[in-house]
């Protein structure tokens, strides 16, 4: 389980969060101009990689407001949170733990919050 | 040689002390070039490999497998099998999977240990009633079994539940006879050794990195082990599956997130089915050792780590002890995570793609155990002819574009 480190009330459990999926997923323009393909793709398709993601939470059982935060899905670790009207943050210095598309990280699956 | 298990063939090793039994299949080096790769070496996929030699005369084939043989979600699964999906496309593929099963053992002959006891699903609010009655009538509809069962109904099947003095009591339920468990480990082996028989070959600590194209068509896997050549590739990763089509540009409908289970200590036999609740969410049958077999919840968030939080096992337990207060001093032995693959409608694809020769069979997510068998027989079909099967034709990527899901929320929800 998680500690997320809400932007305005401080480090609480996950238990107080909602997940809200892929962060800066944008709306097409001209909606009544494109295909069906292009519209199901906005409505149905997320990212979802191991490693990096750019993802949203709300505080639900807190201030009920929402952020943004970088998670490595291949570990857990939560790199960084942000709030929901800034940048998606630049990780350049972030090495992936996974160095193939399926790989698994050096400590094992879902030890790293444990471990570190 | 075909192996062949018996009686005899059993007690004879038993004098040997079982150190006599033959390699249940080759483990070759990749050739050059395979007619198909199937990439992922889990039920779904060695039943893929089984299917096109046996039914399809394709013998120049191999699966590749990043670890062992069912240790992805095949191996990490609560083995729950039933058929009671609301609408006629997912109803017809789930009953043809278990139409399957209940030949499996023989055709492999190989235990899969498939044990019809029956599978129950509570009703605990007038929702619930309305919505399972609702399915109970689409499945009889199908020809599927399915009948309502009343409290008392199931008071007798399964005494020690506890149906009043909680905070959702149970009103009802849905009950499939023909549902039931199978061994998990088994199918897979199965399938594999049968398939090998063929001449297929199983390719375990084999990671594909990189599916390869080229103009729009397949050309072959770039994996650990080298580039391997294939006319046609299938892919059947379940939580990977993503990951993987990324490597071919193609993006999938799909969200990874870890769901677990648990195993208590074994006890003598105390319930001789399954019962699921959607609802409070609890699911429980009991293995042939004696252990209960529960199975909890998905996270909230994606992860590929395969252990999953704390808190879903917590409200899984709560739920648990509720609906049977006298396991609630029992021990817990183990707990785990396997990576599941979730569509939007919560129903499968089975599908070709824009690339010529490229095949996906995923998002299964919770509930994929059920449907190994017809998933590997349909999706054989797919590959083989270039075309789906009539029973997956629904089950295609363009739903997503049409707008036409078979939206299983209902009957799959995160049930199994
Ligand atoms: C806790 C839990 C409980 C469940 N309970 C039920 C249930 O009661 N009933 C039910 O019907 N379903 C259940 N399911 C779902 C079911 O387990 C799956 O839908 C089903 O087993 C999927 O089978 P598969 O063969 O497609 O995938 P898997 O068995 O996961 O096989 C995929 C394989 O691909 C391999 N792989 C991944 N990436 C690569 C790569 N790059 N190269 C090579 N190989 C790769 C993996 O190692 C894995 O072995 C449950 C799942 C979980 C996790
Ligand atoms: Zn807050």
């Amino acid at each position: 389980m998680l500690i997320i480190d809400c932007p305005y009330c401080g480090p609480r459990d996950q238990s107080e969060f909602s997940n809200g999926g892929e962060a800066h997923v944008k709306r097409p323009d001209g909606s009544a101009d494109i295909g069906d393909r292009e519209w199901g793709e906005y409505v149905f398709i997320r990212a979802n990689p191991k490693g990096i993601f750019y993802e949203r939470w709300v505080h639900s059982h807190g201030c009920r407001k929402w952020f943004n935060c970088v998670r490595d899905t291949s570990t857990d670790e939560i790199l960084k949170i942000y709030k929901i009207d800034e940048e998606r943050p630049k990780l350049d210095s972030f090495k992936n733990n996974v160095k193939t598309p399926s790989g698994e990280p050096n400590l094992g699956s879902g030890n790293f919050t444990v471990k570190k | 040689m075909k192996k062949k298990y018996s009686i005899f063939s059993i007690a004879k090793n038993a004098l040997k002390g079982h150190k006599d039994w033959p390699k249940m299949w080759r483990s070759p080096e990749p050739r050059e070039f395979y007619d198909v790769i199937i990439i992922g070496g889990g039920g779904h996929g060695l039943g893929t490999a089984y299917y096109l030699a046996k039914e399809h005369g394709l013998k120049n084939i191999a699966v590749i497998e990043k670890g062992w043989l069912g240790g992805g979600n095949t191996g990490r699964n609560t083995t729950i099998i039933r058929s009671n999906y609301l609408w006629d496309d997912s109803a017809h593929l789930y009953e043809h999977s278990l139409k399957l099963w209940e030949n499996l053992s023989t055709e492999l002959n190989y235990n899969v240990m498939f044990s019809q006891r029956g599978v129950m699903n509570l009703a605990h609010n007038e929702h619930d009633i309305k919505e399972i009655k609702r399915r109970v009538s689409a499945n009889n509809l199908n020809g599927i079994d399915s009948l309502w069962l009343s409290k008392e109904e199931i008071q007798k099947k399964v005494p020690i539940m506890n149906t009043d003095n909680l905070r959702y009591p149970v009103l009802g339920a849905s009950y499939q006879p023909r549902g039931g468990t199978a061994r998990h480990d088994a199918v897979a082996w199965g399938f594999a050794m049968r398939a090998d028989e063929m001449g297929v070959d199983i390719i375990q600590n084999c990671e594909a990195h990189q599916i390869k194209t080229k103009n729009g068509k397949i050309e072959g896997v770039e994996t650990s082990k080298g580039f391997i050549r294939a006319n046609k590739v299938g892919v059947v990763a379940s939580g990977h599956t993503g990951v993987l089509a990324e490597t071919a540009g193609i993006r999938l409908p799909l969200q990874s997130k870890p769901l677990q289970a648990l195993v208590s200590e074994p006890i003598k036999p105390i319930i001789d089915t399954v019962v699921m609740s959607s609802a409070v969410h609890a699911y429980v049958s009991q293995s042939d050792k004696g252990e209960l077999v529960i199975g909890a919840g998905t996270d909230s968030y994606n992860s590929f780590t395969q252990r999953g939080g704390f808190n879903i096992i917590e409200e899984t337990v709560r739920a648990m002890v509720e609906l049977y207060p006298v396991f609630g001093k029992m021990k817990m032995l183990r707990q785990w995570g396997g990576i599941v693959d979730i569509c939007p409608d919560a129903s499968p694809i089975i599908s070709k793609c824009d690339v010529e020769g490229l095949f996906f069979n995923c998002g299964w997510g919770t509930g994929g155990f059920k449907a190994t068998p017809g998933s590997a027989n349909v999706f054989a079909h797919t590959i083989a002819k270039n075309e789906a099967h009539q029973i997956n034709s629904a089950f295609n990527l363009d739903r997503f574009a049409s707008g036409k899901l078979v939206d299983e929320h209902g009957a799959a929800a995160v049930a199994h």
